[in-house]
């Protein structure tokens, strides 16, 4: 399932970006996760998106200042995208589907796991972007002073290209391992 | 119908709870707001002097001052420029004597606003040299006025002379067309990135208008500005 891949664009344009913006988001998700899950007996229905959203606002507004502190450079590469991790679908989703309905520890460490996910999605594309666009990997130059960048990459055109890259991987390991399980004696799902 | 009735939440609670909601989530953010100000505020002015020591080498501290209408007032203590006020800093050398003016510039450029530093030197009347404070332009494209040399040439000695009266500007800073430049006061724009040099050429207009006429016919005060 591709859920809350939007940051996918932006903010993936290198490694670090990616794993910070992962990180800042599973930092919000779990700590949503956890409050609306100790919150969940006493939030009547008819108001439990209101009062998730505020939730996942204020973690949101954590992270932004939160990362003001630590660096300044970050922030700005990050930019606008963190405010705009209050959008991500994932967070409304896992605490209307999973932390609404389950104890605090449980909604926790399955928005966590969640959250480790989407970072190991966005490094994924954010490795590549990083290595073809700037011929680098975590800063350090790969290629040497002849590489000549592929510039689409690192512009959000390049972004489709990578995440359709890896949706067409998956997807053909996943046509793989159905073929063999089809196969008489193949692993019987 | 009277199950519904029944299962209603009474007006009152989802208040109670809207409220409720509100004020931990209040108290979490006040908390790690005043947390991490002092932080955040010396990462402000790391990331602020840096660029100023890269436009004026010889730059060892920087002091802000704010140019308002009836004059330059020292920023000390208050965290937000007066109404109207323009935003420059003096810089002083290691022996705490005054060796130049720094002054923000900014406009929108092709993503986002690009906001540069520039030095002024008060006695050629021109700007020395520019930094760039914050920008989100395309990667290998708008970034260029980071890295072009021939651009930042343009920035060397870039023409900024008041008129006799002191009250404007004598030629209004102006970016042109890659390899039309004829005058110092116009910027030589990169070609390709049209846009960024043009909303570097803008801004500079834009602040150079503003604050030098504020700070010229004071400047014989503020060479005696002392280290405060």
């Amino acid at each position: 399932m591709v859920l809350g891949m939007c940051p996918t664009l932006a903010v993936t344009v290198s490694a670090v970006n990616a794993i910070s913006m992962g990180l800042a988001t599973t930092f919000v998700l779990g700590a949503s996760c956890l409050l609306v899950s100790l919150l969940r007996h006493s939030i009547p229905k008819q108001v439990r998106i209101a009062s998730y959203i505020v939730i996942i606002a204020t973690f949101v507004t954590v992270v932004d200042y939160a990362i003001q502190a630590i660096s300044l450079d970050l922030y700005e590469a990050l930019g606008a995208y963190i405010k705009l991790i209050v959008a991500n679908c994932i967070l409304l989703g896992r605490a209307e589907a999973h932390a609404a309905k389950n104890p605090p520890l449980a909604a926790t460490f399955n928005a966590i796991g969640m959250g480790f996910g989407f970072t190991l999605g966005l490094f994924a594309i954010g490795c590549v972007r990083e290595i073809l666009g700037a011929g680098k990997l975590f800063g350090m130059s790969l290629f040497g002073a002849h590489f000549q960048p592929w510039v689409v990459m690192v512009l959000p055109p390049g972004g489709f290209f990578v995440l359709a890259g890896w949706l067409i991987v998956f997807a053909a390991f996943k046509q793989v391992s159905d073929k063999r399980s089809a196969q008489p004696g193949g692993v019987q799902s | 119908m009277s199950d519904d009735k029944e299962n209603q939440t009474p007006s009152f609670e989802m208040v109670r709870t809207l409220g409720l909601v509100s004020v931990i989530c209040g108290i979490i953010i006040v908390g790690v707001y005043q947390l991490t100000l002092p932080a955040a505020d010396a990462n402000r002015k790391l990331a602020l002097e840096r660029q100023v020591f890269k436009v004026l080498p010889n730059a060892k501290s920087v002091v802000t001052y704010y140019a308002t209408e009836q004059g330059i007032v020292a920023a000390q203590g208050q965290d937000q420029p007066p109404a109207g006020a323009v935003v420059f800093y003096a810089v002083y050398d290691s022996a705490k004597k005054l060796t130049g003016i720094a002054a923000e510039a900014s406009s929108a450029g092709y993503a986002d606003q690009v906001r540069v530093l520039y030095a002024y030197d008060t006695e050629k009347q021109e700007i020395t040299g520019i930094g760039v404070i914050s920008m989100r332009e395309t990667p290998g494209i708008g970034d260029k006025i980071l890295t072009d040399q021939a651009f930042l040439k343009n920035f060397e000695s870039l023409d900024v002379h008041l008129t006799t009266d002191l009250q404007s500007l004598a030629n209004a800073v102006k970016t042109v067309k890659h390899g039309s430049k004829s005058s110092p006061w116009q910027i030589d724009a990169i070609a390709g990135a049209t846009v960024t040099s043009k909303a570097v050429g803008r801004g500079i207009n834009e602040s150079a208008r503003t604050l030098l006429p504020r700070l010229l016919p004071q400047w014989c005060w503020a060479c005696a500005l002392p280290w405060p």
